[in-house]
């Protein structure tokens, strides 16, 4: 893996410029991506806060091709021009070694995108699946999504007195890929350079479908001082809220074991999004949570082999 | 080398492909269209195409996948009918936004609710205002030449835009008819090689499909429009030079037994040829009618329709899909249009010249020549003065 002495020598596919907000983990997921690639590449994105905010016309922040086209589709548009790519090579049209990857949120891949990159996947064409996942429909006002966490308020599942916040458990989408039979599926995060450039160069590198799950915190949307991603990010990790593992040819690999697992509470704390759950009454809600994550813990544990 | 061959429409479309072999095709099945992807499939599987064929999981992912393809520079057709084009419209317009040449034949279907399979045009007129070229085809000679002019059509520098070629489904998908079909050769010379507008596989950076607000929007939409008007002109040459190549030329509408008509009949694919008959013996008894065939239902042939149907008194319009709620269907609405009020001051210059419209063949329900010839008698009669229904039916209970 490059050093980031390297890395930070080689040229970045997202410039700045971009109208993201101040300390969204987006944009450092998707630089970190790019210059993990080892290949030139063509990227395809959906339609989300990434997206709007990197592509203003007539400025764009992507110094690779990109494209554009609809909200629920990035996993198929990715597939054409691969397609296509694949099409090229056949007929000695191109000789030139392309990786492609498709980005989209939780959003655009949880949820209305679940179906194209199902497809895609199944397919097995050769590129990357990222989903930068900040668990909300950001780019339309924090609308709730199938990876919010439960408890959460969002703006469809707001903290009411009859109701406290989402009440559903968040969907497991990096194993609902893994599923597929791909050869590579793993969840890194924002927070962590090393984490992710590892993961996604060796996902890069794979011939065929792969998958990665990066969360990637809204200071907008989970109220947080926008300087707090990092810390953030590793309260995520230390209270097993957010694990990062691989799973390679079905071969579970835990990632990062915390010296010592954080009581769920800490990663809720400093989260606005998060305060009603800690007035009177609601330690019930915090149990749930916490029992989640313990058995999600508990289980990937097994399945490493740990 | 010109053959005659029997084949049913959807193969002629599964053969104009294979002829065309484009880079992509992504596709989804659904009836009445199923076997332009089975047939397709069949020619990949034997190394009959270089195509890279993708059996995609459904028809939104079809269209974003013919995207995606056209963008990183392929030539890149696909087929659909009825819900599938439905589950395509938000792609439809970003297709046609990007200037994509993509070809896609579809078979015209009924849309649900109720589900019916059968042909009518509800389909793509629904699909009207995607900014897509909308050819119609009279019989299978048609879709099968029709699918090779599109893509000389689609991927002029000055159209860049994507064709449907519209069939009637069932009527002519799945009747089978003597073609002349031509060699791989021959289809080779007359489409050319694709020299894509744009390739996101040159590596070049580039953003395609940005955030386009207040400030841009506006432009870019109406540089889109601006397109539109080389299509005309493009359409018609493109069908002289196939008529030079291949011994039958194509226009924009075809005028049958125009000349000296005192009332025309209108409509779009397969029942136009029902027509013809029709007209061939009310002529024999001394009827005069004539039919106008609209070939390209967008870009609308205005002038020309306007410059056919001026000659006579009075026109019946056949629209085979309905527009609830409006004034009239969505082919009398066009014609309507065209006719009155085409100067800049908003007045029609000239006569007056009625217009019924009449909704039939809905959900596959046939039309038959004795209705055809019912409906030609009473223009004949509002010709003469006298008073229908402007707006009706034919064959429905
Ligand atoms: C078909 C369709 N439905 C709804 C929308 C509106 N929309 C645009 S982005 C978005 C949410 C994006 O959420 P996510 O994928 O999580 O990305 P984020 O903005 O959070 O980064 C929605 C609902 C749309 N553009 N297209
Ligand atoms: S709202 Fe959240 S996800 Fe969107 S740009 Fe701001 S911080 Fe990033
Ligand atoms: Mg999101």
């Amino acid at each position: 893996m490059a050093s980031l002495k390297e890395l930070s020598t080689k040229q970045e596919g997202l410039v700045g410029g971009h109208r993201l907000c101040a300390g969204c983990g987006a944009p450092i997921a998707v630089r970190q991506i790019l210059l993990a690639s080892e290949y030139p590449v063509v990227v395809s994105s959906a339609t989300g806060c990434l997206e709007v905010a990197t592509t203003i016309f007539p400025y764009t922040s992507w110094d690779v091709p990109f494209v554009h086209s609809a909200f629920e589709n990035t996993a198929a548009t990715v597939s054409g021009i691969e397609a296509c790519y694949r099409s090229f090579v056949r007929q000695g049209k191109t000789d030139k070694k392309i990786k492609f990857i498709a980005f989209g949120g939780d959003g655009g891949t949880y949820d209305i995108g679940l179906q194209a990159l199902s497809g895609a996947l199944e397919r097995g064409h050769d590129f990357l699946y990222v989903c930068y996942d900040n668990g909300a429909y950001m780019n339309t006002g924090i609308q709730r999504s199938s990876a919010t966490p439960r408890g959460a308020a969002t703006t469809t599942t707001p903290a009411g007195t009859a109701v406290p916040g989402k009440q559903q458990h968040r969907k497991n989408l990096t194993e609902i890929c893994a599923a597929h039979g791909i050869a590579y599926a793993a969840q890194s995060t924002a927070g962590r350079w090393q984490d992710l450039t590892k993961k996604a160069a060796k996902a890069i590198e794979v011939d065929g479908p792969a998958f990665l799950n990066v969360l990637a915190p809204c200071p907008r949307g989970w109220r947080y001082p926008t300087p707090d991603l990092l810390s953030i990010c590793k309260l995520a990790h230390d209270t097993c809220y957010w694990p990062l593992y691989e799973i390679e040819d079905g071969k579970y690999t835990i990632s990062y074991k915390p010296k010592e697992k954080l009581p769920i509470e800490d990663f809720l704390k400093p989260q606005g999004r998060f305060r009603h759950l800690m007035a009177p009454g609601n330690e019930g809600l915090i149990a749930q949570l916490q029992a989640d994550v313990d058995s999600e813990w508990e289980r990937l544990l097994r399945l490493a082999g740990e | 080398m010109s053959e005659r061959i029997l084949i049913e429409g959807n193969e002629a479309v599964a053969l104009a492909l294979k002829l065309i072999d484009p880079d992509v095709v992504a596709a989804y099945p659904i009836t009445p269209a199923t076997e332009v992807v089975q047939k397709f499939a069949e020619y990949v599987a034997d190394g009959e195409v270089v195509t890279e064929f993708v059996a995609v999981e459904s028809e939104h992912s079809a269209m974003s996948a013919c995207i995606g393809a056209s963008t990183a520079g392929g030539r890149v057709m696909t087929a659909t009918s009825s819900q599938g084009l439905g589950l395509m419209w938000e792609m439809l317009y970003i297709a046609a936004s990007l200037r994509r040449p993509i070809t896609m034949a579809v078979a015209n279907r009924a849309l649900s609710g109720n589900i019916n399979i059968h042909c009518d045009h509800s389909d793509t007129m629904g699909a009207r205002d995607a900014g897509w070229i909308h050819l119609f085809s009279e019989n299978t000679q048609e879709i099968f030449d029709n699918m090779i002019q599109a893509v000389r059509i689609a991927e002029h520098p000055d159209v860049r835009l994507p064709v449907m070629v519209c069939y009637d489904g069932f009527v002519i998908s799945h009747a089978r008819e003597v073609i002349e079909s031509l060699s791989k050769e021959e289809v080779q010379s007359f489409v050319g090689k694709h020299k894509a507008s744009l390739s996101l596989l040159d590596l070049e950076p580039k953003t395609v499909g940005p955030l386009d607000l207040q400030d841009y929007y506006f432009e870019h939409k109406r540089s889109q429009a601006e397109a539109y008007k080389a299509v005309p002109g493009v359409i018609e040459a493109v069908g002289q030079e196939f008529g030079k190549a291949f011994g039958r030329s194509y226009a924009q509408v075809e005028e049958y037994n125009m000349d000296g008509a005192e009332v025309a009949l209108v409509a779009l694919g397969s029942t136009n040829g029902t027509i013809k008959d029709v007209v061939d013996g009310m002529n024999e008894s001394g009827k005069k009618v004539g039919l106008l065939k609209i070939r390209a239902f967008r870009p609308f042939p205005a002038e020309l329709v306007r410059a056919s149907l001026s000659k006579v008194k009075a026109v019946g319009v056949f629209d085979r899909s309905m527009t609830f709620g409006g004034w009239g269907n969505p082919l009398f609405t066009e014609i309507r249009s065209a006719m009155y009020g085409t100067s800049g001051n908003g007045c029609c210059c000239g006569p007056c010249i009625p217009i019924l419209d009449r909704v039939y063949g809905l959900g596959g329900r046939e039309i038959s020549m004795a209705e055809i010839e019912q409906y030609a008698d009473e223009v004949l009669a509002v010709a003469k003065g006298e008073q229908v229904e402007l707006i009706d039916y034919i064959g429905v209970r």
